[in-house]
């Protein structure tokens, strides 16, 4: 009989999910003993918690040494602390704090449960760090529950609001199709090769020569994939997401567009690069599919949308199929689309939380979401029009704003391959990302050319907490643009893989 | 075991994954909706647990643990939302959820 061995577990590498955790317990514990109508304690416990947790993630990245958990040199780990997932926690980290500081006065104000929305809030993020770490098929789908199920809920926050609850039950049916998809994708890629760890399934499904993958095995590959691709809303799996984010609180929406997005494209990033890095001939084809289609799909509804969040939300489609496009080649451009999809997802995170931020500051006074209540909004806040042009310009990919950066990682890493499928795909990123500036500067337009739509002059009153959010927001969005290599200095160290020994 | 037994349950669980996808996809009735979506999960478990045995490995009986548990939080949240819903209009069906659109 054998004998149980421990784990070792190495805290330090565990610090910042541990961190969430005793902050989430704090949370439970501070909402049961606080009035039932001040809640203010919960945002900053919080926000100061998800802070706290940087810190770690700090430490860890100084020493430098790659991490692993519950496995062994030869087979690989289950849980790998390395340059790449230290990255997507802070990017989880902060963006999370952003959307702390955006639902600190929207929640307080409206008729929600404040002191669960905080404590759903972390429990959400809690999953996405796990995801950043997660090198196993069992640890990748209990994360991306973790992640999903406190989203769905947040999603139908609003109370006694029918928009709120169609938003919640869109989200979740189709949440749960995809999870429910991906995990019999799993268990396919699991009596295939006999494991559940990233690394041995890569071994194993080496065994096949190329040409003669069994369809079995495509299949399951696809199945895995094609899950997550309704996590980062690619089409034709997009559909939850306009009416989501259009019916959900839009802290909320500012929370699914950015964080939830970015995990699905974590997940899909580690399967990719980890446990499927031979099968090119299975998820090339695949991802240049979905990826064409993403953003073209997503930029011509976007066209014609009239209310700002559903704009919004296209958009982000439409930059999803931007970050997809890297995977397409991603057997010829290696580390380098990998490092192009991260700088991508840091931005991008900077700039639409950005967007949000204007939004749920402007949305204050007009209460509307629509975008012709952005009607000289240059007259009486001057500079929350100049913000929202900055971010609006930044997703169109202008220089000198972050969002040119990039588009320019994405570039490289798509002519960087060298094939006539890299080269198809740049064509049709540079045509998309023209489309979509006519959107974007129809917003500015109604900004600066538009009166006002009932005359209303008075100035906004912005908040000291959403004031922080724009200001960090607009800092990473413009210092990404003029000093790349800002973003360059962390991503272009970040590999995966490699570090695992495969 | 033979194996042709084993071929057998995962014939019945691709079958069983097959029928919960498509009534999920059919189906207009926000709680059948949700029983389609068990149906497939626990199509999922046979497939574990069948590759288990067949591998002769625990690592797929462990993965049921995981997938039942993470099921049953998925239907309380589910149920949850599904009684907001019905709260609000009573009888209601995926077709009534039409407040937002385009």
């Amino acid at each position: 009989m054998l004998a149980f061995v421990a784990p070792s577990i190495d805290y330090h590498a565990f610090a910042p999910e541990l961190i969430v955790v005793a902050i989430l317990a704090i949370l439970v514990l501070v909402d049961c003993f606080t009035s039932d109508y001040d809640k203010s304690s919960q945002s900053s416990v919080a926000g100061f918690g998800l802070l706290l947790a940087l810190i770690p993630v700090v430490t860890l990245a100084m020493d430098g040494t790659v991490r692993g958990m519950f496995g062994s040199p030869e087979s690989g780990y289950a849980y790998v602390v390395d340059t790449y997932s230290l990255i997507l926690k802070a990017l989880f980290l902060v963006s999370g704090y952003v959307v702390v500081l955006l639902s600190q006065t929207y929640i307080a104000e409206g008729d929600y449960w404040e002191g669960e929305y905080y404590q759903l809030l972390l429990a959400s993020i809690l999953g996405m760090m796990v995801m950043a770490s997660a090198r196993d098929l069992v640890s990748i789908f209990v994360a991306l529950e973790l992640l999903s199920i406190p989203a769905y809920m947040l999603a139908a926050w609003r109370k006694r609001d029918l928009k709120s609850d169609e938003a919640g039950i869109k989200y979740y049916l189709m949440g749960v199709f995809a999870s429910a998809v991906m995990l019999y994708g799993m268990s396919l890629i699991y009596g295939i090769t006999g494991s559940t760890l990233l690394t041995e399934v890569a071994a194993n499904l080496r065994q096949f020569p190329a040409g003669q993958v069994p369809p079995i095995v495509v299949l399951a590959v696809v199945f895995v994939l094609v899950g997550f691709g309704f996590k980062v809303s690619a089409v034709p799996f997009h559909t939850w997401a306009p009416d989501t984010y259009e019916g959900a609180p839009t802290p909320v929406t500012a929370f699914l567009a950015v964080a939830s997005k970015a995990a699905g494209f974590v997940a899909l990033m580690t399967l990719v690069f980890v446990a499927f890095p031979g099968n090119t001939s299975t998820i090339e084809p695949l991802m240049f599919a979905l990826s064409a289609a993403t953003m073209t799909v997503g930029n011509l509804i976007a066209l014609r949308q009239t209310n700002i969040v559903r704009l919004l939300a296209y958009s982000g489609v439409a930059q999803a199929g931007y970050m997809l496009a890297p995977l397409a080649v991603y057997g010829v451009s290696g580390t380098v689309g990998l490092q192009a999809i991260i700088a991508y997802l840091l931005i991008y995170a900077a700039m639409n939380l950005g967007a949000f931020a204007v939004v749920i500051t402007a949305a204050r006074k007009t209460r509307s979401g629509e975008i012709s209540s952005f009607g000289g909004l240059i007259q009486y806040a001057p500079s929350l029009a100049v913000l929202m042009c900055l971010f609006l310009f930044s997703l169109a990919g202008i220089p000198p704003l972050g969002g040119w950066f990039a588009k320019f990682a994405v570039f490289r890493a798509l002519v960087g391959a060298e094939t006539g499928w890299g080269y198809a795909l740049a064509v049709l990123v540079g045509i998309n990302s023209v489309i979509a500036l006519f959107y974007y500067a129809r917003v500015a337009k109604t900004m600066v050319m538009d009166p006002a739509p009932d005359g209303d002059l008075s100035p906004v009153r912005v908040p000291f907490s959403l004031r922080a959010a724009l200001v960090i927001t607009a800092m990473v969005t413009v210092a990404v643009g003029v000093l790349p290599g800002l973003v360059g200095h962390f991503t272009d160290s970040v590999t995966i893989g490699a570090a695992l020994g495969s | 075991m033979g194996n042709d037994v084993n071929i057998g349950y995962l014939t019945l669980s691709a079958i069983l994954f097959g029928v919960g996808a498509i009534g999920l996809l059919v189906r207009r009735n926000a709680l059948v909706m949700l029983m389609c979506i068990e149906l497939m999960l626990n199509a999922v478990n046979l497939t574990f647990v069948t590759f288990g045995s067949m591998l002769n490995d625990i690592t797929g009986q462990v993965v049921v643990f995981f997938v039942l548990v993470v099921a049953a939080a998925e239907v309380v949240v589910g149920l949850g939302i599904i009684v907001a819903v019905a709260r609000r209009r009573p009888g209601a069906t995926a077709d009534d959820l039409r407040v937002l659109r385009g």
